[in-house]
């Protein structure tokens, strides 16, 4: 039986990013943004992307889950102010191979590695990565689009 | 009283650790466990006389067929049908459902009828009345519920009217607990000559059932909920509306003689047993009927009420904790919402304690809708569950909300 530690997956960044989610809005000046949704579990955030040229100038999301998947997008939102789209796009690639077990470039991620503990609850890594394709389906379209993982 | 410490040993997967806790499988309304009673007699078919049924005139093929048709008659007197011939053998209450709708209703309908449905329904109560609408333009009523997750029946006559043409309502909701007053809904559907339908997938493992009291035209249900095996389930019919069905599979077995020019249909219930069936299956069902009822339905109620209420009353004084689900009647399901917390997270902290629960729309999303959230966190009990398990359901909110103060 697994012996993952619960410390591992609610570690106290993860908390205080589920109760006091950063940059947690409506952005009315988005020129990007996209819908995701979790059927299964009922979770849904939109993601809103402000691109200045490649930068993204500002980046939010609203919706409902659970701490992993609100966590996960918050510390998305932080992560992604400021960067380019390849930069972002990095930061994407290196995310999925944190949370799916392959090596990753740990200096892209920092403090996105807190959601590292996700990966050893195999039932719970959808709710992380939920924010992150719902972003990187903002960042490729500049339509509302929607997605759905399960 | 109730023996449970024999109880639980006759589940042999009751007793493994799970996350270094003891298992504690409060999960019975998503599937049971299943007593060493059936798994035996599933072995003992596949090791001893495992063979095709009917029409084999070898040893084997005898066995099988009495066996089979044994667990006929034990489902008949379970739910106390007048006949076998009532009994038909499906996957479960999924599939049965969607035979009484494409080869019951379907021919009766034209656009513009109504199916009239309740608001707490499973899925399964949902989704091949929706398939039908589509099919048939026919129209698809709900019978609304209240805040306390009962029917709101104040309506229930105008729904019934010259243009519904099939009641089909859960005995208990599965997300609620909820056991509805089925009886007086059958009376006043039949006063209105609409023929009724109830889906028993959640009231079956509960309490005693009695299809002729009740004079339900259909009742179905699942063997997996009541410590059978999965993929096996039963449709009651009165025999007069199955015998004026159309076959819904065709196939073997279902027939009495096929040519290229005409094929003569078998009489009940075979008529509606196209194929081979889940032989080894039906004969577990037939088993985990002979083990309900060596410990009585009586008691079996009776027990699982003792330990909704102590659940009820422990998670109620908690604090910070919401039971969705507080219908006067309930059978042992305990849906609840910790605050703060999103049922995912409680349910892999309950996990990590060994705790099964369910977390999820539990195929119900309308009532998640009604109540404006996205998800529960269910527990619910079977009768080998104990106080104790009770107290490790309070334990594991404590733990949550430590967690997430």
């Amino acid at each position: 039986m697994s012996s993952a530690d619960l410390r591992d997956l609610y570690q106290q960044v993860i908390m205080d990013h589920n109760k006091k989610p950063r940059n947690f809005r409506e952005m009315e000046d988005a020129n990007h943004l996209a819908h995701g949704n979790n059927p299964l579990c009922g979770d849904t955030l939109v993601v809103f992307l402000k691109l200045d040229g490649d930068t993204i100038a500002d980046v939010s999301f609203q919706g409902s889950g659970c701490a992993i998947s609100v966590a996960s997008a918050s510390l998305m939102t932080e992560s992604l102010k400021g960067k380019t789209l390849p930069e972002a796009e990095h930061i994407y690639q290196q995310m999925h191979k944190q949370l799916t077990g392959e090596e990753f470039d740990h200096s892209a991620l920092g403090k996105l590695e807190v959601l590292g503990g996700v990966k050893e609850f195999p039932t719970r890594v959808k709710c992380a990565t939920l924010s992150w394709h719902t972003m990187h389906a903002a960042m490729d379209s500049d339509h509302d689009i929607s997605i759905t993982t399960e | 009283m109730l023996d449970i410490e024999s109880i639980r040993h006759d589940f042999p997967i009751l007793d493994q650790q799970v996350n270094d806790y003891p298992l504690v499988y409060l999960d019975n309304a998503a599937s049971s466990q299943k007593p060493r009673q059936v798994i035996d007699a599933v072995s003992q078919y596949y090791l001893e006389y495992n063979s095709n049924i009917h029409r084999g005139v070898h040893r084997l093929s005898q066995l099988a067929t009495d066996a089979y048709e044994g667990a006929r008659v034990k489902v008949r007197d379970f739910i106390h049908a007048q006949s076998e011939q009532e009994i038909i053998f499906v996957r479960g209450a999924t599939e049965a459902i969607n035979l009484v709708a494409q080869s019951f209703v379907r021919p009766m309908l034209q656009a513009g009828d109504e199916i009239l449905i309740s608001h707490m329904e499973h899925h399964a109560n949902i989704v091949p009345w929706q398939m039908l609408c589509e099919q048939t333009g026919a129209i698809l009523k709900i019978i609304p519920m209240t805040d306390l997750g009962e029917l709101d029946l104040s309506s229930f006559d105008d729904l019934l009217n010259d243009k519904t043409k099939i009641l089909a309502v859960g005995h208990v909701s599965n997300a609620l607990g909820t056991i509805n007053p089925i009886k007086g809904m059958i009376d006043k559907a039949h006063a209105k000559s609409i023929p009724v339908l109830i889906d028993g997938a959640q009231a079956v493992p509960h309490m005693e059932i009695d299809v002729q009291d009740l004079d339900c035209d259909f009742y179905v249900f699942s063997g997996h909920k009541m410590f059978a095996p999965t993929g096996t389930g039963v449709l009651f019919g009165k025999k007069e509306l199955l015998e004026a069905m159309p076959p819904w599979q065709g196939g073997g077995d279902m027939i009495l003689s096929v040519s290229f020019e005409k094929t003569q249909y078998n009489e009940l219930p075979y008529k509606f047993e196209a194929g081979t069936p889940n032989i080894a299956g039906a004969i577990g069902l037939g088993v985990a009927i002979d083990y309900m009822l060596s410990i009585g339905m009586a008691n079996i109620a009776a027990y699982e009420h003792d330990l909704l209420v102590a659940a009820t009353e422990k998670v109620t004084a908690m604090g910070g904790v919401k039971i969705i689900g507080t219908a006067k009647e309930k059978a042992s399901v305990l849906s609840f919402m910790i605050d703060g917390v999103h049922p995912h997270d409680v349910g892999t902290i309950f996990d990590q304690q060994g705790i099964a629960i369910r977390t999820g729309h539990h195929c119900a999303q309308p009532v998640m809708q009604y109540f404006g959230i996205p998800a529960t966190a269910r527990a619910s009990f079977a009768f080998y569950n104990t106080m104790e398990e009770v107290d490790a359901l309070v334990l594991g909110i404590k733990k949550v909300q430590e967690l997430f103060a």
